[in-house]
């Protein structure tokens, strides 16, 4: 079952009378509890395609289908993480983790013992009502995923949510959402510049290419799940990420 | 919180010690009389003479100033909040706003004399007039430019407009709110007092006045020094309620 559908996704932004292409003829879907990531050069319209798929803008052509139907230009049906955490400085970390749900109306005391459930999971207990300036980045990330992953909408869009950490926060951020993940299983569309990063998570990977972006190349993920953290250093893993970067980088010098 | 209070209140109050024993030592040597200008300490010791008398007129400034900057305050939040949140309003009424600012509250005052009389009437909407405008200002401000990340996300989960306004843009303008706050509270004492001048039997606008007329230099000041005092108050309660409200914001030391 598809969760999500593009069609024949275009997008032009007009600027200064002219227009520019960002998009040009996007085709791309994700199944129901599958991980599915995005990688492209920077500047390369993934943003824009995140905001298509969230209804803050239109596309100028083609078709966004959920679960069969048309949902273009329509809001509210995705989960979403952004790159920064975006954490709501006056709410304490419980009350940022409730509030997807808090906007859905659902009820909050439900919501809450949720939070505190999953809060205690990720090795954040005792913060449920601190203010998220005390927290480190890492922790601020598990806090604004814990916030797409209690949302009530199925899928979730994962816009680099590690691209600002360090690179050790961010390799131990991988191996925790790897796992997290595994157990639940939701169908992810995720966003990154790492192909590394990128092949250890994902069953899919579509590469873009530069603007106005194409879907250049659709790879499938062999290895098998669980996944262990290891499989960075396999001959197989390592093969894939060069054959990948070396493809990328034909895409990047075609521009 | 008491230690850093301290520590950021003794420059400040070292310096006025100083000035105030500068004015008390040159008013001494040069032997200025007291009409013209009378040392601290006399003021002082009329500030307590006068003690009895001033009460009424003390409580009668501070209640009608309360009042009037809590209207004020509370209007000026309602004005920015509604220019805010309806389409076009701001484009159309703002710049009438910021004009209405260059005329001044004493030269509306006997108009508002002659439609409401003496009463409590006049005296509150003079303070309104003098308050709401920073509290405008400042709030506007802060609503207009919320945290581009924190809006993207709401409009990302598809929250609403007015979920917008109550998840964020509101909370997120509340230290600007205060800083016009700060600012009204410093005005609406003055607003009070000249309120007072306009026509009233009670009130430290009403004791200056009679002090004035009787050449009692040394009571002009013990107004004026109670109006200080009143205004750092005021203001002093403005930045405890900040601090109990705003919580969120991480400590600078």
């Amino acid at each position: 079952m598809k969760k999500l559908e593009l069609i024949e996704i275009s997008k032009s932004f007009s600027t200064g009378g002219s227009d520019t292409k960002i998009l040009n003829g996007i085709n791309l879907h994700v199944n129901e509890g599958e991980f599915v990531s995005l990688i492209g050069p920077s500047g390369s319209g993934k943003t824009t395609l995140f905001h298509l798929i969230g209804g803050l803008i239109r596309p100028s052509s083609g078709q966004i289908v959920m679960e069969g139907s048309d949902v273009t230009g329509r809001k509210g049906l995705v989960s979403y993480m952004p790159q920064q955490a975006s954490l709501f400085p006056w709410r304490t970390v419980e009350e940022n983790v409730i509030l997807a749900r808090e906007t859905a109306g659902l009820p909050k005391a439900e919501s809450l013992e949720l939070a505190r459930e999953w809060l205690a999971k990720v090795g954040l207990q005792g913060y449920e009502k601190e203010h998220p300036h005390v927290l480190s980045g890492g922790m601020q990330q598990r806090v604004s995923f814990l916030r797409a992953l209690l949302s009530p909408q199925e899928l979730m869009c994962l816009d680099e949510p590690f691209g600002a950490l360090d690179a050790l926060t961010r390799e131990e951020m991988q191996h925790w959402l790897l796992k997290i993940w595994e157990q639940n299983k939701r169908s992810v569309l995720f966003i990154t510049h790492s192909l590394e990063e990128a092949l250890l998570l994902s069953d899919r990977i579509y590469l873009l290419s530069d603007k106005p972006s194409r879907i250049e190349r659709e790879v499938v993920v062999p290895f098998e799940r669980p996944r262990a953290l290891t499989i960075t250093e396999d001959p197989a893993f390592i093969s894939m990420k060069r054959e990948l970067i070396n493809l990328m980088k034909s895409v990047g010098s075609g521009s | 919180m008491i230690r850093s209070l301290w520590k950021k209140g003794w420059p400040p109050l070292l310096t006025a010690i100083l000035l105030l024993l500068l004015w008390q030592l040159g008013v001494t040597w040069a032997g200025t009389p007291a009409w013209r200008l009378p040392a601290p300490l006399q003021i002082v010791e009329e500030g307590i003479r006068q003690a009895p008398l001033l009460g009424k007129h003390v409580s009668f400034t501070v209640s009608i100033t309360l009042l009037g900057f809590a209207i004020g305050s509370a209007l000026g939040l309602l004005i920015a909040c509604l220019l805010h949140v309806i389409p076009g309003m701001k484009a159309a009424f703002y710049p009438l706003l910021v004009l209405s600012q260059n005329v001044p509250t004493i030269a509306l005052a006997p108009l508002l004399m002659i439609w409401f009389g003496f009463g409590l009437l006049p005296k509150l909407i003079v303070i309104t007039l003098v308050c709401f405008f920073p509290v405008t200002v400042a709030a506007l401000g802060g609503l207009s430019n919320p945290d581009p990340g924190m809006h993207r996300y709401l409009e990302m989960i598809g929250a609403r407009r007015s979920q917008l306004f109550w998840k964020l843009e509101l909370p997120y303008a509340l230290p600007s709110v205060f800083s016009g706050l700060k600012i009204s509270a410093t005005y609406s004492v003055m607003g009070g007092v000249i309120a007072e001048w306009l026509g009233s039997d009670k009130g430290i606008g009403v004791f200056m006045l009679l002090a004035k007329s009787s050449f009692r230099t040394d009571r002009v000041f013990v107004a004026i020094f109670l109006i200080v005092v009143l205004s750092l108050l005021l203001f002093g309660a403005i930045v405890l309620l900040e601090k109990w409200t705003v919580r969120w914001k991480p400590d600078k030391h």
